[in-house]
């Protein structure tokens, strides 16, 4: 699996091949409620971060820390009310065709027509990307095979394969594209561990043998700290800290008696936002004028 | 902020748009026991409303031609019907459907152009709902004695040939209320589709309606199709004879249609302004 596209060579499709990421002043609220309960939720505020070419960048949070807005705004889904992200050099409000070609979506959700088949899924979101029949269907079943998913469970309908098996489904098209920017959402949430593995040992081959750069939001600590090169946290909707795993946990220990070593990322985050990540975050309330 | 377009040949974007209507071909054989019961119910409707002639006719109200010309009157108007429903519904639920099943981000974040995709859809919907009335034709016809010697064929489908092209603009309309309103935009589409069984003459002329509800009755592309499709069918009116029809068809496919889909990208735009595009249900 190779991406499409080579850096170096179309300087029109890479304004900035050494980039694939660059959020700068990132901010992001919406209405909730309906008058007179009606009041603005700052979602994502004043985000900014440059992910390195060709690494995994972990992004923690809980869950309503403002993730999964930051994620929607990197899909072009949702179009922020300040800042800028340039995925390449490509601006995603402004050029938001040219980036969708080079990334691609692993979301928490699955999200299949669950009476069709995984192949027919497959084929549909291969050809919206401009692949041709013949290549998804070699592809889907290469990499479904090497996710283990069995041919008859490749055959049948997605409504009725269990959620791990969707999940990888999810995998399989998301990488189907050789995206050279994969955005991966909470993607081994509520996974039993053999799948949660299966995924992660995915992950970790592509990143290994392939050109994509991987930006993955997750509350699994073990997973960031396994899978990651860099972590940012994120709560309250803004990066509270930023580095290498290594980085972080050295940041935490100068500032007691412990090793290094024996402080593991759990501790870091709950240090360093003062709440765990398994704890739910309230949505923060702002006066927005105009 | 404007958008930079990025250039798909022609080629690429047919080819783009077939994927939307192979995807809803296996989505409809799939779903085939509700299009058993969309058949069923078809079939009926056209049954119970063309009966209503029969009964005229039986108790000697109309007699003659003019008995053979109500019965057409009203089954063209419940073919019509069963048509433009079915390519309004195909057309109109292309947000809904995917909020159902909860691909619409994954479909929307995809490099298609949007216009790919809405006419993919389109086409599909206009393929299946020819198929359907087509079938529920057949069904229908073996239950009347009714005469089609006069019937121009080649008007009756140009009519809904240029027909279905201003449908598929007020179907692409309808299909932005479920996108504006994620709760309530399903049922409004069906108003829209409500309003314009109440304005086009389907099962009565345009000049039964009060003289208000006649001048609403001309913003409706139907009313113009199914005035064209029965002078086809029931009085053998020539091309020429149907220009007049086929001219405001024209004049609302070429309006409608390039409309809808400026509509369709405004209101994606302020669905993601808003945080609209989640999945519900």
């Amino acid at each position: 699996m190779r991406a499409n596209v080579s850096f170096g060579e179309d300087s029109t499709v890479f304004p900035d091949a050494t980039r694939p990421l660059v959020v700068s002043g990132l901010c992001k609220s919406f209405t909730s409620g309906r008058r007179p309960n009606k009041r603005r939720i700052r979602a994502v505020d004043d985000v900014s971060l440059d992910v390195p070419h060709r690494s995994v960048y972990g992004l923690i949070g809980a869950n309503g820390s403002g993730k999964s807005t930051l994620i929607r705004v990197l899909s072009t889904l949702v179009l922020a009310d300040s800042g800028t992200v340039e995925v390449f050099g490509h601006d995603v409000e402004r050029e938001s065709m040219r980036v969708r070609q080079l990334m691609n979506r692993v979301s928490a959700d699955p999200s299949f027509f669950g009476q069709m088949s995984a192949i027919e899924n497959l084929l549909f979101f291969g050809r919206v990307y401009g692949l041709a029949p013949g290549d998804v269907r070699r592809r889907s079943v290469e990499i479904m095979d090497r996710l283990g998913l069995s041919t008859q469970h490749q055959k049948g309908m997605v409504k009725e394969l269990s959620r791990g098996q969707q999940q990888k489904i999810a995998v399989a098209r998301a990488f189907l594209t050789s995206p050279v920017l994969m955005l991966l959402d909470e993607p081994t949430t509520g996974l039993d561990p053999r799948s949660k593995r299966d995924v992660q040992e995915f992950v970790r081959e592509v990143q290994r043998d392939h050109d994509a750069t991987i930006f993955l939001t997750t509350h699994d600590m073990a997973e960031a700290e396994a899978l990651c090169d860099r972590i940012a946290f994120i709560a309250g909707g803004r990066i509270v800290a930023e580095g290498t795993p290594f980085e972080l946990r050295s940041l935490v220990a100068s500032g007691t008696d412990a090793d290094v070593d024996d402080i593991d990322m759990e501790d870091v985050f709950m240090t360093l936002t003062g709440r765990s990540v398994e704890d739910d975050e309230e949505e923060e309330e702002v006066s927005v004028h105009g | 902020m404007a958008e930079t377009a990025v250039s798909f040949t022609l080629p690429a974007q047919v080819r783009l748009g077939w994927a939307f209507v192979e995807r809803q071909t296996n989505l409809w054989k799939r779903h085939w026991a509700w299009e058993v019961v969309w058949m069923v119910y078809g079939v009926v409707n056209t049954l119970a409303i063309t009966f209503i002639a029969k009964e005229l006719t039986d108790a000697g109200v109309v007699s003659g031609a003019a008995a053979n010309d109500l019965l057409l009157f009203l089954l063209v108007g419940t073919l019509v019907w069963a048509y433009l429903s079915a390519v309004l519904d195909d057309v109109s639920l292309v947000i809904t459907w995917e909020r159902w099943e909860g691909t619409i981000e994954h479909t929307l974040m995809a490099p298609v152009p949007r216009v790919a995709q809405l006419i993919g859809t389109a086409v599909f919907g206009v393929l299946h709902a020819l198929l359907r009335t087509s079938l529920i034709m057949v069904l229908s016809l073996p239950f009347f004695d009714i005469s089609l010697g006069r019937a121009a064929w080649t008007s009756a489908f140009a009519i809904l040939l240029v027909g279905s092209l201003s449908l598929i603009g007020l179907g692409i309309l309808a299909g932005v209320l479920p996108m504006l309103y994620p709760e309530r935009g399903e049922q409004m589409s069906f108003m829209i589709q409500a309003l314009v069984l109440l304005i086009s003459g389907v099962y009565y002329s345009v000049e039964t309606l009060p003289g208000w509800l006649q001048v609403v009755s001309h913003i409706s592309p139907a009313t113009y199709l199914l005035r064209g499709v029965r002078s086809a069918m029931i009085d053998g009116a020539s091309l020429g004879e149907v220009a007049g029809d086929l001219g405001a068809l024209v004049v609302f496919a070429v309006v409608l249609v390039p409309l809808s889909i400026a509509t369709f990208k405004a209101a994606e735009r302020w669905a993601k302004r808003t945080g609209r595009l989640k999945r519900h249900g």
